[in-house]
């Protein structure tokens, strides 16, 4: 399954692995506690790889799946008392439902490029005025869970390791998934609508049901990773959750990393958040500094790495066998 | 409540010619360079903070300060353009949309650092003055933009129609490589339309300053409703954005009304997602063949 195009990758992709390992080995906690909000974020950007990576569906807006998946679960348990698991499964089912939902919608009348962006960005808008004014989302005031831990809740605040551990086996899981994708005739069918719509339809695939069901799968994990931040901190507020700031650091990762590939999404959000970090500690804290930078770099990135940091890797130390791929 | 309606149309409509103004600059730059300028509404919040900035360190009332900030802004959009949005994006479209939005994410988080986020109002007693119209109060300073907003679409198209740059402008649109054939320096066309677009943008900002306030994150609020504006009105249709941000602006007033303040705005997003849906074109567009 793994297969890389150059000693390049290989590389990149060992150093990402040691270094979360180490993560475990290194005596002070912070980096633990960074290394998880990285991670967390990494899932919603994996999300958005799988439609604006694979399908070439760039979303500005995959905050509506994220911040359904968070709301679900948490309207479930609040409101309705609904088991944990129960109701965090039903978060990742509504981001699915949501992201097909947005998909059917813009597909059917044919919306695509700078307008689909645009499409995602006012559903995203649109639920995070309604979730602020409905009483059942907790209106302006937002949801907050009770502090219970245990494996019944699904809350595990109080054991940073296994939170890690727990948040590097789904991550590990989204890219497995991912990279399962990829390598099948859904993967093909969706890498061709990318590459040339109408030839994709020339050739008999029902490019409409692709899309879709690349944004019922993107939406899933959309979901999950609302989900995931929910139970992390037991509060939601529909100006974070369903935020703008979700929608752009989606996006942000997989395309410096390398959108469209498999570690891509994942070596480009845990290098932006350590570079986030990098200067807060060098500007003590300044809050929003750490965006600028993500667009500088993000600029940047568009300009001289149009594959991202995967894309650079791939063309250091190129293996000598035909059929590499990028991983 | 049917005595309520008509003061929220006409409060509606002048708040909508704001919004028609500032969507008149970005329906221009779609029109002509076909892209989608994500950082308008921070070039709105770098207008307000321009004009509010005048106005509490030189008392420079913010009408007057139009003469500075509108020049100063056509400047910083030509440089914008020529400098970082060309040469970075690489001629891809989807890349112009990320390298705006970039740039807007520098631009509001930069104002963040450095004006904080606290809410600045320009305080010009004479801009709350009531005018009676129709039986309606209105305030002074929404029905002077009002009136601002359709003197600049109607100067906007006399320079469209009337000037050899206009004329050099809508070349450009229609067909790029034959106006570049016949000797009209593209280039430098696509950075004056850029220019020209940011130039409205920070007027919108002065004639709103007296009646609005400026934050850091304003510009989010109002890119959203520019962008509704724009396809609503039919992309890059100047006629188009003036009816639509009117309409858009009535829409908003009455759903305010019938909904209550904090749902208002939800007119507007539906109203966005229902056009792209259904008339990808605009209302007045036809659709493309």
């Amino acid at each position: 399954m793994m297969r890389f195009a150059s000693l390049g990758q290989a590389a990149l992709v060992a150093l990402v692995v040691v270094y979360l390992l180490a993560v475990y080995l290194l005596p002070s906690q912070v980096w633990m506690g960074f290394t998880i909000n990285a991670l967390a974020m990494s899932i919603v950007a994996l999300s958005w790889n799988i439609t604006g990576g694979f399908g070439g569906m760039a979303s500005f807006g995959h905050a509506a799946m994220y911040g359904t998946g968070a709301y679900a679960s948490a309207v479930l348990q609040v409101q309705f008392g609904v088991n944990a698991w129960v109701a965090f499964a039903a978060g990742i089912a509504a981001g699915a439902l949501m992201g097909a939902f947005i998909g059917a919608l813009a597909f059917r009348y044919g919306v695509k490029g700078s307008y689909f962006a645009l499409v995602t960005l006012a559903f995203a808008e649109v639920l995070r005025i309604c979730a602020s004014a409905f009483e059942i989302t907790g209106a302006g005031r937002g949801l907050q869970l009770t502090l219970q831990p245990g494996v019944a809740t699904l809350q595990f605040n109080n054991d940073r390791v296994l939170t890690y551990t727990l948040l590097l086996g789904i991550v590990a899981l989204v890219m497995a998934l991912t990279a399962w994708l990829k390598y099948s005739r859904f993967g093909a069918y969706l890498v061709a609508v990318r590459e040339n719509e109408d030839a994709a339809r020339a050739l008999g695939i029902d490019t409409y049901r692709v899309k879709v069901t690349a944004m019922a799968i993107s939406g899933a994990f959309g979901g999950l990773a609302g989900a995931v931040y929910l139970q992390l901190w037991l509060f939601i507020d529909s100006s974070v959750v369903y935020g703008v700031s979700i929608s752009v650091t989606a996006l942000i990762g997989p395309i410096i990393g390398g959108a469209g590939t498999v570690w891509g999404p994942l070596v480009g959000t845990l290098g932006l958040h350590l570079l986030g970090e990098g200067a807060k500690t060098a500007l003590h804290g300044a809050p929003g500094l750490n965006f600028v930078l993500y667009a500088l770099v993000l600029i940047a990135a568009l300009r001289f790495l149009p594959q991202g940091l995967m894309g650079l890797a791939a063309r250091i130390g190129v293996l000598g066998r035909k059929g590499g791929d990028d991983a | 409540m049917s005595s309520l309606i008509l003061p929220a149309v006409l409060n509606g409509l002048t708040m909508g010619a704001v919004y028609a103004l500032i969507a008149l600059g970005l329906t221009l730059i779609y029109g002509v360079l076909h892209i989608i300028n994500f950082a308008h509404g921070s070039l709105l919040m770098l207008g307000l903070y321009a004009a509010y900035f005048l106005f509490h360190f030189w008392g420079i009332d913010p009408y007057l300060a139009i003469v500075i900030v509108v020049p100063a802004f056509f400047a910083l959009g030509y440089v914008l353009q020529r400098g970082i949005i060309a040469p970075m994006s690489a001629g891809s479209e989807q890349n112009v949309l990320l390298v705006t939005l970039a740039l807007s994410l520098v631009i509001d988080n930069l104002a963040l650092y450095f004006w904080t986020s606290n809410t600045r109002t320009a305080d010009i007693a004479y801009a709350y003055d009531t005018v009676e119209v129709l039986g309606a109060y209105l305030t002074l300073g929404r029905v002077i933009a009002f009136f601002a907003a359709l003197l600049v679409a109607g100067l906007m198209w006399l320079f469209m129609t009337r000037t050899r740059t206009g004329a050099a402008i809508r070349a450009v649109a229609i067909e790029k490589r034959g106006a570049e054939i016949v000797g009209i320096d593209v280039g430098h066309t696509y950075a004056l339309c850029f220019g020209i677009g940011t130039a409205c943008v920070a007027l919108a900002a002065c004639l709103l300053l007296p009646t609005f306030y400026v934050t850091p994150q304003v510009g989010y609020t109002f890119v959203l409703v520019a962008f509704t504006t724009v396809v609503m009105g039919g992309m890059g249709s100047l006629p188009g954005a003036l009816v639509a941000g009117l309409l858009l602006g009535v829409i908003e007033a009455l759903g305010g009304l019938f909904l209550g303040e904090s749902l208002g705005q939800l007119g507007i997003f539906v109203a966005f997602i229902l056009t792209l849906l259904f008339r990808p074109a605009g209302l007045l567009g036809r659709r493309p063949t």
